[in-house]
């Protein structure tokens, strides 16, 4: 094992770096080799272990199997309601355009989705889709997904070994290894310098490795571990909003935290653990305490027109949904998370502070078992819960941040030169809120996206930039600040530390913000940051977690700033922000997106900036009334045209 | 909330033993709950892989009182009230330190297997495959990788050596699926025998039994796949077919992957 | 690995000296596993070597164990297949075709595989429980290749229960008076029949010839069909194998009551 005291740092050199191997990171590595680079794949965990494995119903894409009168607009405009019209519209519309090609390549590349009676992949529906629109399997879709594309890597291994002798020549998976840096060179106080590489650690032995490459694709997932309650696993630290910002880039729509609506609730050790949106998009109802479907009391004015009135018409459209509303069981995620919240602070929660999520009495029990074969496991061995006969106990739980590295959409490159993200570590797609099964389309989409785009770059660059020098500078320096937690003896404890953080951000900047909490957990915050200096971890490098988790902390007050800031600064409600203090949306902050920079100290700035528009002949998707909600007076257009377009759009 | 017993295998490839502790559980918990509560609050450095800790990407296999199994699905309820739990790591991998495995094996072992092969002429979205179809390899697929069932395997679990030439449940399962799978067009039975040591199962089930997901490894994939190779290898009267029509066109091993050995 | 790479990985596993840390009574399988085989083995070794007492007249019961019954002094009512023209010397069993075919077939069988290869052979005795073998080489070695031969047994054995059928069916139309009658042993070569097609159509390789071997089955829906029928029956191979063990020595037992004269057929019809 590597001493403690002296530093020894393995030395790589590749042309593109992908930090993260689940979906997004597998795919921009896949695509980055297929176009001749030298690719190496980061992954904090096992090969095939990322927390992709955890998306359970879908990938959402207008293949219009199930219903022809899909198409990628109608995708778009559900993609941009469910967002709040916060969304970037050019990655929306790529994202909408290009799923469906992405989820016919996994399937030519071995992924075996669920079919319809005519033998194409079937759809299922999920909350905010139009038609049913998510490509899946079972409820593990991505499993199969992250597998696919981990056999992608091998097949390409397979070709090297064939062609070059060697399956790692150009695509090697790095697995438990971290990044704790991004190396930049040169930039200036305003522009910030160009990535020459990157450093971490090996988990299994604690030694240290550098990356010297000219591109790195952050594809790191999300920052669901800086709170209590969440679907997220223990990877979800920031790591790359937080390497990002440590690198001069900023992050948008920080303030926007997608509680999912069903996670367990009981028992308390599983707290959190997603039940799938499948649940509902089967048949799945919520009731409270008394049995009532209150669902129906929470439908806001913007989606009036297209959900159910009653139970006879939501329960007709599960058959015949061309003439029925939609239940407002799928209204979309955050709507349905703050029904769940006000029902039970009103005292109508199921006896473990949720609500009953019942399939039960809906579906037969081999249907259920069929249809929902993981859900059903989980309950039965979590929680001893049989779903076939009785209802689930659900509560809101913190699973995806729509905020993220701001990126160009047709590249996903971020501002800082050779740094590129994708996934959930990218902002911008989502808006204020994501569509359940728009995130598995999102990674292939952009990681895709991302990976041409490094490669693209570095056919810019010409000749390979010499930052040897540079970069083993960094690397030693990098050493050293990893090594201090394992030498201050008597340091905080990090998992003391990491609760204390969970606790702020699950209480004060949790499903329902106030400003004043908030500032009080600004000031939080900046203590948490300081502690977070003087951690001290005991034991040896090799696979010491709790060192793990202190050179992970850092990271997750960083990114736990970034939230809080954004969100004290939107005086407004909208999709996964929602302030107490002010209720309303607001037509003038939907033209504004916050973007996050911070210092050298990991202090956190605020820049407002505007929300591109939509292309006119988009907008056209969308009936005057409609926008009339969202947008402000001078951005609408004139009624007669929008009306012209609306049915042009449609035909 | 009650105060239990547990005994850890603490130690690397070097040596180790267990360790006694006792520790706080309360109602509801897993056996990775528990020791999570070690690690926070008497060894920090204690070692564990885990990821989901809802049984859906396979990181947190270790053995408890013997068994193989998953930490975040094995309830503290399972066991008397005041039964010892012993915890070790799994058996037929290196060890790294406590309960972490090395368990590069196993993709050594995916990385020998010749992918998924579609007829050339097609392009993506020319697949049709009905839902029967599908269903079977489905079944296979649901599998998370928590390689306890290679792990289980007396193949290489009591016989080191084997493991240069037993891919074990998991991989062989693999090649069952592919082998399955309608449009594929390889023929992988020939070294499914000679590379990846089908032969040297001998159906005693114990990957089936300790599969955290259920999936029937040995009478879906692995029989179906030995009684594949008999088709292919030692059918007469298949054999006499195959020299009489069409000749089987057998996929040969993946070039230059190397293979597993002991690394010393 | 490339030559870059100083990743250092352990080689060693972790040394634990217990055999297995099981705490649960695992070699209880194992050990009824082998008093099962073992009274199956003794029961009808004695039984194949007796040449006597196997046949009723009266209602044309034939157990199993001698059908078809071949030898020259065989009953000639008994011997469906008729009668080889050689007397068989003592201790050789009358059904000297179908015997050896039908314990090949389960020797071969994919579920006794298992069951031996743990209680007897124990490799393993039980999951993981550490084999008390120094080497392993498992079914790659020319002699237990045989195994592979699976299917031809099951194609014999197919037609063997058909004769068993046969026995069983004829036995319903040699009542007391005449004509139809039903009495218990009637009943139990009936119940021993159905045991006997759920063990031979249940069997992995009747699974794999009827339709395992496809890729595609939404082409073949007949073929399906029959596969996922056989699928269901798969599921309890090992059931039936233990099942129709204790229904053949049950049917052979019986018969060789009656027919040796210590009890009399319990009629119920005619």
């Amino acid at each position: 094992m590597p001493p403690t005291t002296q530093p020894e740092i393995t030395r790589h050199e590749y042309d593109v770096v992908v930090i993260g191997a689940g979906g997004a990171g597998l795919r921009a590595a896949i695509a980055a080799r297929e176009q001749g680079k030298r690719t190496a794949v980061i992954s904090k965990s096992l090969f095939g272990k990322a927390h992709t494995v955890m998306a359970e119903g879908g990938a959402a894409a207008a293949l219009g199997n199930a219903n022809a009168d899909d198409e990628w607009r109608v995708h778009f405009r559900d993609t941009i309601r469910g967002g709040k019209f916060l969304n970037d519209p050019r990655m929306a519309e790529l994202h909408a355009r290009e799923a469906p090609e992405r989820i016919l390549e996994l399937e030519y590349w071995g992924a075996l989705f669920d079919r319809t009676a005519d033998g194409r992949i079937s759809q299922r529906n999920f909350g905010g889709h139009e038609y049913p629109r998510l490509a899946h399997v079972g409820d593990r879709t991505g499993l199969e997904m992250i597998r696919t594309l981990q056999q992608r890597v091998v097949a390409l291994q397979q070709a090297d070994a064939a062609e070059l002798g060697d399956p790692e020549a150009r695509i090697r998976v790095f697995a438990e290894t971290a990044i704790t840096r991004l190396i930049t060179e040169g930039g200036d106080g305003d522009a910030p310098g160009r990535i020459v590489g990157a450093f971490g650690y090996r988990r299994v032995d604690g030694g240290f490795v550098v990356f010297e490459a000219p591109a790195v694709v952050l594809a790191t997932g999300g920052i669901g571990k800086a709170f209590r309650t969440t679907s997220n696993s223990w990877e979800y630290t920031g790591d790359g909003h937080a390497l990002a910002l440590r690198a001069g880039a900023g992050l948008i729509n920080m303030e926007f935290v997608q509680f999912h609506p069903t996670g367990m609730v009981w028992p308390p050790s599983v707290k959190g653990i997603l039940v799938t949106e499948s649940v509902r998009g089967d048949g799945g109802v919520l009731r409270n305490a008394d049995g009532e479907r209150f669902m129906f009391n929470y439908v806001p004015d913007v989606f009036r027109s297209q959900y159910a009135e009653t139970e006879e018409e939501a329960d007709g459209w599960y058959d015949d949904p061309a003439n029925h509303r939609r239940p407002p069981e799928l209204l979309p995620r955050d709507e349905v998370a703050r029904a769940i919240n006000t029902e039970v602070k009103e005292g109508r929660g199921s006896p473990h502070g949720g609500v009953f999520l019942d399939v039960s009495s809906r579906l037969p029990a081999e249907e259920i078992r069929r249809r929902l074969p993981s859900m059903h496991h989980q309950f039965k061995e979590l929680a001893d819960v049989d779903i076939t006969a009785e209802p689930m106990e659900v509560g809101p739980t913190c699973h995806y941040v729509m905020g993220g590295v701001r990126v160009d959409a047709d590249t996903a490159a971020s501002d800082v030169p050779g740094l590129f993200a994708a996934g959930e570590v990218a902002g911008g797609m989502h808006g204020s809120n994501r569509l359940g099964g728009n995130s598995l389309s999102d990674l292939l989409v952009f990681g895709r996206r991302a990976g041409m785009g490094a490669a693209a770059y570095l056919d810019g660059l010409g000749g390979r930039p010499d930052a040897g020098a540079v970069v083993d500078r960094a690397a030693s320096e990098a050493a050293a600040e990893a090594l201090r937690f394992l030498k201050q003896g008597d340091g905080e404890n990090p998992y003391t530390l990491h609760a204390e953080l969970q606790e702020t951000m699950n209480d004060l900047v949790g499903i329902i913000r106030r400003g004043p909490e908030m500032e009080r957990a600004l000031e939080r915050l900046d203590e948490l940051a300081e502690r977070s200096l003087m951690l001290s971890a005991p034991g040896d490098r090799v696979y010491n977690p709790g060192w793990h988790l202190a050179l992970a902390l850092p990271n997750m007050v960083l990114v736990s700033r970034a939230v809080t800031a954004a969100a004290l600064e939107r005086t407004e409600s909208r999709g996964g922000h929602t302030r107490d203090d002010h209720p309303g949306m607001s037509p003038e902050w939907r033209r504004v997106s916050l973007e996050v920079r911070s210092d050298a100290s990991d202090r956190v700035t605020l820049t407002r900036r505007p929300v591109a528009d939509i292309p006119a002949e988009l907008l056209g998707l969308f009936e005057h009334d409609e926008l009339a909600k969202y947008l402000t007076k001078e951005e609408l257009p004139e009624t007669v045209a929008a009306d012209e377009a609306a049915e042009e759009g449609q035909s | 909330m009650s105060e239990r017993v547990f005994r850890v295998w603490r130690g690397s490839g070097d040596g180790g033993g267990l360790a006694e502790y006792r520790v706080e559980v309360n109602e509801g918990e897993v056996v990775l709950d528990v020791l999570h509560r070690l690690q926070a609050t008497q060894t920090p450095d204690l070692a564990v892989r885990w990821n989901c800790k809802a049984g859906k990407c396979g990181s947190c296999s270790v053995e408890i009182n013997g068994h193989p199994r998953l930490s975040c699905m094995t309830r503290m309820s399972v066991f008397e009230p005041d039964e010892v739990v012993t915890v070790t790591p799994m058996r037929t991998f290196p060890v790294v330190r406590d309960l972490v495995c090395d368990v590069s094996y196993n993709y050594q072992k995916a990385r020998e297997i010749p992918s998924f092969a579609p007829d050339p002429a097609k392009k993506p979205g020319d697949f049709r495959m009905q839902q029967v179809d599908v269903e079977r390899m489905q079944e296979f697929r649901k599998c998370i990788e928590c390689f306890l069932c290679n792990n289980v395997c007396h193949v290489i679990r009591d016989h080191e050596e084997n493991k240069e030439h037993f891919s074990g449940p998991r991989y062989l399962m693999r090649v069952a699926e592919l082998e399955m799978h309608p449009e594929d067009t390889a023929d992988r039975r020939l070294i499914a025998q000679d590379e990846f040591g089908m032969g040297y199962c001998n159906i005693t089930k114990c990957c089936s039994e300790v599969c955290p997901e259920g999936i029937r490894i040995t009478d879906n994939a692995l029989i179906p796949l030995k009684e594949r190779v008999a088709d292919r290898k030692y059918d007469p009267l298949v054999w006499l077919g195959s020299k009489i029509g069409r000749r089987p066109k057998d996929t040969p091993p993946v070039p230059n992957v190397g293979r597993y050995s002991n690394r010393t | 690995m490339s030559p870059t790479d100083s990743t250092r990985l352990p080689t060693s596993r972790a040394r634990i000296p217990q055999r297995t840390l099981r705490t649960d009574r695992w070699w209880l399988g194992p050990i009824l596993t082998t008093l099962g085989l073992a009274t199956f083995v003794i029961y009808a070794t004695l039984r194949v070597f007796q040449q006597d007492h196997y046949w009723v007249q009266e209602h044309h019961y034939l157990t199993p164990f001698y059908s078809p019954c071949i030898a020259l002094q065989c009953d000639p009512d008994a011997a469906l297949l008729g009668r080889l023209p050689v007397e068989f010397p003592p201790l050789f069993p009358y059904a000297l075709v179908s015997l050896p075919i039908l314990l090949l077939f389960r020797l071969t069988c994919y579920y006794y595989r298992k069951a031996y290869y743990r209680s007897i052979w124990q490799a393993p005795t039980a999951c993981a429980v550490r084999e008390p073998h120094r080497t392993y080489t498992g079914e790659t070695r020319p002699l237990m290749l045989g195994q592979n031969g699976h299917r031809y047994f099951f194609y014999a054995a197919f037609v063997i229960t058909g004769i068993n059928t046969w026995d069983m069916l004829i036995a319903f139309f040699h009542g007391t008076d005449g004509g139809f009658g039903i009495g218990l042993g009637n009943v139990i070569m009936l119940v021993n029949v159905i045991m006997l097609w759920g063990y031979t159509l249940s069997c992995h390789s009747c699974r794999h010839v009827f339709g395992g071997r496809l890729n595609s089955f939404g082409r073949n829906p007949v073929r399906y069909w029959m596969w996922s029928r056989i699928s269901t029956l798969n599921h309890r191979h090992m059931l039936f194998g233990w099942f129709s063990i204790a229904t053949l020595m049950i049917t052979d037992a019986y018969i060789a009551l009656i027919a040796s004269g210590t009890i009399d057929d319990l009629r119920i019809l005619n």
